[in-house]
């Protein structure tokens, strides 16, 4: 199977879907000449033209708006933020517009909109440029939110995005898009909603979703090698809708759970995990939840202290073993 | 590129120009005239209507009456062509009606029932009808500016010779995404056509107390290289066609206009408005509803074209009135939503039981 990166399988999903069906756009700011900030959008502009690919001027709130417009007449524009954290300029527009157009019309105007972008700490660019607001998008019954965590989750998740017919946030994040992974030739969904079993595991459940995936598998190696722990990592990839019956069914197998989560930890993803492990299966919990989540504080710049501030192998290791 | 404030037509007596010679209006017949006087009309009847209903507490929330402004809804929507759409804010009522929403769709959503245009889930600050090209209905002051632009963005996209009619108030030039929205709409030439329904009042702000220019709004549009006009509100002829000449253009050179009507609201901000006598004098509402009242106006102007006299008048209010009872009837006999219609309309996949409504969970009640 062809190994490409996180940023290159995104790429693929959109020219495919651009190549697919004539109503999709891609917009926002410097992803036409540019090529985009991140290079998600690399090549899709000479490829597919000014009508297809849309550079905008920096109006977070006025061009997400004009994709909830088009999107209700039957467009289905991708929409790039630079960062999530400048979604909070157009919150207006995401919230009250693409998140509850359809409801307020009673089911009359659908919006199959796509908003993209990285949503994450561990660059160093301080607290304006760190946020992850998968849990608040997710607060929004209306909106769904995906968080991939592999190039093939990328792939798969962003084409189910753009097909969708209801508004999807898909939280990419700045240190995977050079991640290698092997990504099928052809064509592939992910449907949204469906929860990935990245290890298999009997004695502990490690649930997260996007980057903490990742840290989350590296703890478990850990785990396995120094203190002979069999750790589950289950990827939720879709915060909502949330793939509820694969995280119970691996609580119900192991009997613990720590939760990872690059979310603040009040009212964070995890949170509502928990909550709903608790409500579930108490029963067959042998110990208190846990959550490792992003230190509750902004985020800070200064670049060994920012590390320590998301979560890590090692603190997931010692929630682990403090209920071992 | 237009006329300045200071050379407006006065608000008192005729207008300078007779924009019933205008091409657009030349050709009107006895019928359409008729039309937008009983189309005025059914807008008040149905808000008097709805108003009783409030004060009966047979409604719950806000109730923002259009009363005073029927020749601005009348005037602009009444132009609309196949491939032309509409946005507005909360005050929908008037939209709603002129682009052909029924009288007991709407009233019935007023109620919160389920036979309502939004089966009681929008209530009156969000009355939608795709099928109408009507896009709404929006409660966030500025909010439909951008949807407004979008809506007009897929016409231009799919080569369809349209325009989006996008309503915004006085108080509603001052948010920042208007702004974004008129940059992109001049830089992306988008036929939409913004239109400023100054009622003088935002809440209980005057004009004068919220815009640092204050004899104009439409100017600003002069930032963003758009054409602008000012209208006189009450005259209905003059917003048909300073209106028309903004679709045309939007129509033939995908450029987009603001358009600033000026009219006036005779009611509070909306009913639950106590102050509604505190920030502007009884006497100026007064005034306006003696000198300026835009039914009123366009009824003589229809008498002295002698198409109209008080026997048709009555006819056409009687109807109006009667329309009104019927819609409050409709409603009031009318079933409120079951609870489980709570959680539909949603999401789309979800409602149609599609594979992607059906992995996962969507809703997290217990
Ligand atoms: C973002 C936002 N801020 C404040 C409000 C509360 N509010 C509703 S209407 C209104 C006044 C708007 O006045 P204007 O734009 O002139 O429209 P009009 O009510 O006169 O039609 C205010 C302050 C709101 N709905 N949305
Ligand atoms: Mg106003």
């Amino acid at each position: 199977m062809p190994v490409i990166t996180y940023r290159q399988a995104l790429n693929d999903a959109l020219a495919e879907e651009l190549e697919r069906d004539e109503n999709v756009v891609v917009m926002g700011e410097e992803v036409a000449e540019y090529n985009g900030a991140y290079k998600i959008t690399e090549g899709l502009w000479k490829r597919f033209g000014d009508k297809r690919v849309v550079d905008t001027p920096i109006s977070e709130a006025g061009f997400i708006g004009l994709g909830v417009g088009a999107a209700m007449m039957g467009l289905r524009p991708v929409m790039e933020l630079m960062f999530w954290s400048f979604a909070y300029v157009a919150y207006d527009q995401i919230i009250n517009n693409a998140g509850c157009v359809r409801y307020m019309s009673g089911g009359l105007i659908n919006c199959p909109l796509v908003i993209r972008g990285p949503a994450n700490g561990g660059t160093n660019v301080g607290a304006t440029h760190s946020h992850t607001p998968e849990n608040f998008l997710a607060n929004t019954p209306g909106l769904k939110v995906v968080s991939p965590a592999t190039p093939y989750d990328a792939k798969g998740l962003m084409k189910a995005a753009i097909r969708d017919n209801d508004p999807v946030c898909v939280m990419e994040n700045t240190l995977l898009y050079g991640d290698q992974g092997e990504v099928p030739e052809g064509e592939y969904i992910i449907p949204i909603g469906v929860a990935d079993i990245k290890r298999e595991g009997t004695d502990v459940s490690l649930i997260a979703h996007g980057r903490a995936v990742l840290t989350a598998l590296a703890a478990a190696h850990r785990l396995h090698e120094e203190f002979n722990i069999s750790a589950e990592v289950v990827d939720l990839r879709s915060i909502r809708p949330l793939d509820q019956e694969t995280v119970l069914n691996s609580v119900r197998k192991t009997h613990r759970a720590v939760l990872v989560d690059e979310n603040k930890p009040f009212c964070g993803v995890s949170a509502q995990i928990a909550s709903m492990i608790q409500e579930h299966v108490f029963d067959d919990l042998d110990a208190p939840v846990q959550r490792v989540c992003s230190l509750d504080a902004p985020a800070i710049y200064s670049p060994p202290l920012e590390a320590l501030q998301l979560p890590t192998a090692d603190r997931i290791i010692q929630k682990v073993l403090a209920i071992s | 590129m237009s006329v300045t404030r200071a050379e407006k037509p006065k608000k008192t007596g005729r207008n300078p120009v007779d924009y019933a010679k205008a091409p657009i209006n030349a050709d009107l017949t006895k019928e359409q005239k008729l039309g937008f006087l009983a189309d005025m009309l059914r807008i008040r009847r149905f808000e008097q209507a709805s108003l009783k209903l409030y004060q009966q507490g047979k409604m719950g929330g806000f109730l923002h009456l259009y009363i005073g402004q029927e020749s601005v809804a009348v005037g602009t929507l009444a132009l609309m062509g196949d491939h032309d759409h509409a946005i507005t804010a909360y005050r929908d009522h008037g939209h709603a009606l002129v682009v052909g929403m029924s009288m007991n769709e709407c009233m019935a959503e007023l109620l919160g029932k389920a036979t309502g245009c939004s089966k009681g889930k929008g209530g009156s600050m969000h009355f939608f009808a795709p099928d109408k090209n009507f896009w709404g209905g929006h409660g966030i002051v500025a909010g439909q500016t951008p949807l407004g632009l979008g809506i007009a963005y897929a016409l231009k996209y799919k080569d369809l010779k349209g325009c989006c009619l996008t309503y915004i108030g006085d108080g509603a030039v001052n948010q920042g995404v208007y702004h974004e929205s008129l940059n992109l709409a001049s830089l992306w030439d988008i036929p939409v056509v913004y239109i400023i329904e100054n009622n003088q009042y935002s809440m209980g702000t005057s004009l004068a107390r919220s815009s640092a220019i204050k004899s104009c709004l439409a100017e600003r549009a002069e930032g963003y290289k758009i054409d602008w006009d000012i209208v006189n509100g009450e005259d209905l002829y003059e917003v048909r066609a300073k209106t028309w000449d903004a679709i045309e253009r939007a129509h033939e050179k995908c450029r987009p206009t603001v358009l600033e009507i000026d009219t006036y609201r005779y009611y509070g901000h909306s009913v639950a408005d106590a102050n509604a006598k505190k920030y502007r004098k009884p006497e100026e509402i007064e005034f306006y509803k003696q000198n300026h009242d835009p039914i009123t106006l366009w009824e003589n102007r229809l008498k002295e074209e002698g198409i109209l006299d008080e026997a048709e008048l009555k006819k056409v209010d009687e109807a109006a009135k009667k329309e009104a009872a019927a819609a409050v009837q409709f409603a009031e006999d009318s079933p409120f939503p079951e609870p489980e219609d709570i959680f539909s309309d949603i999401y789309y996949e979800v409602d149609m039981g599609t594979e992607s409504g059906q992995t996962g969970r969507h809703f997290f009640n217990d």
